[in-house]
């Protein structure tokens, strides 16, 4: 394996978001503030508590979910499609280097960034609530599976997408209502049961949930489900980047 | 001394059933300058992208220093630095660091003191710190070469490296390709202009639709320049040519009104004279003299309508 590949390719793609410190990580980030100053402190001061815990509090892991995925799709599918739309691709496919490298390369700095982004806004998140976190380590491993796993998928909306619309299309139209709908600021017994069944159709549900377990010790959904769900979401973006790889497809001629 | 670059039998036929290359077989000494000559569309960038693994051929062998550019592809595009016909760059990355990702890229360790070694070489030196949207097109240009020599290629590809390109910056380019043949690299280019191909090449190979029409050495070829025609037209037409005038190889017309004569004018003595006395000795009368000489343009243009 061409591990300096690799290498360059991350430190290329980290570099460029240092270079739009302001845009990458400090733009999601006060967002993320705004959501906690309206829905934690003005409005979570009027609703009572959601399983024992304050509202405030309740939202965090939502929140953090709400961002980490947009930010690891919008990263990693933007991180491959720029190369696309001015060119510099070739360069890629006339390296010697696998599609591997060049996965391992792109997910792995749209991974760091979302994570990255993820912490901050935890750190920030005890600026306004207390909190108090049951099982750090699961918290992690969510949140870093959670990272690879949307910037994998999002690796894939870059190769597909064949222009910017299309390569807005995903983060707006499915990954942001998934997240509202799934639970990021409320409950999912809160639902009338109709729509609780709904509900678990919706992938993200899973997420939420076992990352809310991780903070709180207590789910929407069995724990032993989200992290299931979370894996089967793994292998069926690795399956299509496999796919990607050995056909070439919207890559090679 | 085995070819650097071998081609076999490629054919390419694109999936909408365009067949861009037919049958084309090349072998590309190490340490040569061979320049691809053809009209746009001709398949020239197509032959290079199939050898730098952009393209995957339909049929055929492309080897690059003894490695199969599909099964040993790792090995093989170590040795391959690609400049690309379109200006394509990131806008906002410094020089220096386009460049050492490029070396990165191809699985070498950091050099900053080889990129900027490089970067000097090409007159970039000074420019390694700026945005790259703030250069001009020529430097853009280099910048793409620096790119392609940045992890110490044996073999250039440089797809049309001066279209588009003004007369001074085109001097400039050739003068660049001469120094990368001096340090040892093999390079192929394209080309549509004749007269770079003439300037720079030591081989020239072209192309026509698909096709590798010829690829013969450049002296060789520039020999063939060499030659005149001197066409005779007679005052009266002959039925054929005297046994005397047999050895100037004449070509008589066919209605007999005129005879071409072949000379060679970088030879000692062109037989012109002789051949003036001999045809006076006849008595044949002549009623007039032209001559043309065929231009590498001639050549090129003759063998694609053939083709075609």
């Amino acid at each position: 394996m061409n591990l300096q590949a690799v290498k360059a390719i991350y430190v290329f793609e980290m570099s460029r978001t240092f270079r739009t410190l302001l845009q990458s990580i400090v733009s999601p980030v006060i967002s993320t503030s705004l959501y906690f100053v309206v829905f934690g402190a003005a409005i979570g001061s009027r609703i009572q508590e959601v399983d024992g815990v304050s509202y405030g509090a309740f939202i965090v892991p939502g929140l953090i979910m709400l961002t980490v995925l947009t930010q690891s799709v919008t990263n990693a599918a933007f991180g491959i499609y720029f190369p696309k739309f001015i060119g510099t691709i070739f360069e890629l496919m006339s390296a010697p280097i696998s599609f591997l490298e060049i996965v391992l390369g792109y997910v792995g700095a749209a991974a760091t960034k979302a994570l990255a982004i993820g912490l901050i806004i935890l750190v920030t998140a005890t600026f306004f609530v207390d909190l108090h976190i049951e099982h750090p380590v699961w918290m992690l491993v969510f949140l870093v599976l959670t990272c690879i796993s949307f910037s994998l998928f999002g690796f894939i909306v870059g190769i597909w997408a064949q222009n910017f619309e299309q390569l807005q299309l995903i983060p707006l139209l499915v990954i942001t209502p998934l997240v509202f709908l799934g639970g990021s600021f409320y409950s999912i017994n809160m639902l009338p049961p109709v729509w609780q069944t709904v509900t678990l159709f919706n992938p993200v549900v899973y997420l939420i949930s076992g990352f809310r377990w991780s903070f709180f010790g207590n789910a929407d959904i069995n724990v032993g489900i989200s992290v299931a769900m979370i894996f089967l979401f793994l292998s069926l973006c690795l399956g299509i980047i496999w796919w990607i790889f050995k056909t070439g497809y919207r890559i090679k001629t | 001394m085995a070819p650097i670059v071998s081609i076999k039998n490629l054919s390419k036929t694109y999936d909408g059933g365009h067949q861009a290359l037919r049958d084309v077989s090349l072998d590309i000494e190490e340490g040569e300058i061979l320049a691809l000559l053809g009209p746009n569309g001709a398949g020239k960038t197509t032959l290079i992208s199939s050898i730098c693994g952009l393209v995957s051929p339909s049929r055929g062998k492309i080897t690059v220093g003894g490695f199969d550019v599909i099964d040993d592809y790792r090995k093989c595009r170590a040795l391959i630095g690609l400049v690309p016909q379109e200006i394509v760059l990131e806008p906002f990355e410094t020089v220096f660091r386009t460049v050492s990702f490029s070396r990165g890229l191809f699985g070498k360790p950091r050099n900053p003191a080889l990129i900027e070694n490089i970067l000097g070489q090409l007159s970039l030196l000074d420019k390694r710190n700026s945005a790259l949207n703030q250069l001009s097109g020529g430097m853009k240009r280099r910048v793409l070469i620096a790119k392609a020599l940045s992890h110490e290629p044996r073999v250039l590809f440089l797809d049309e490296p001066t279209a588009g390109v003004d007369v001074e910056l085109r001097k400039s380019m050739w003068a660049i390709v001469r120094e990368l043949k001096r340090s040892g690299v093999t390079i192929i280019l394209t080309t549509h202009y004749i007269e770079e191909a003439e300037a720079i090449a030591d081989r020239i190979g072209i192309i026509s639709d698909g096709q590798l029409v010829l690829a013969e050495d450049k002296a060789a070829l520039m020999g063939r320049l060499g030659s005149k025609q001197m066409r005779i037209d007679l005052q009266t037409p002959l039925e054929q040519v005297p046994d005397a005038l047999e050895k100037y190889e004449l070509q008589r017309t066919e209605d007999g009104s005129a005879l071409t004569f072949t000379y060679d004018t970088q030879g000692d003595r062109t037989g012109i004279t002789a051949l003036l006395n001999d045809l006076g000795s006849e008595g044949i009368r002549i009623r007039d003299v032209q001559t043309s000489q065929s231009s590498l343009e001639d050549i090129f243009v003759d063998l694609v309508k053939e083709k075609s």
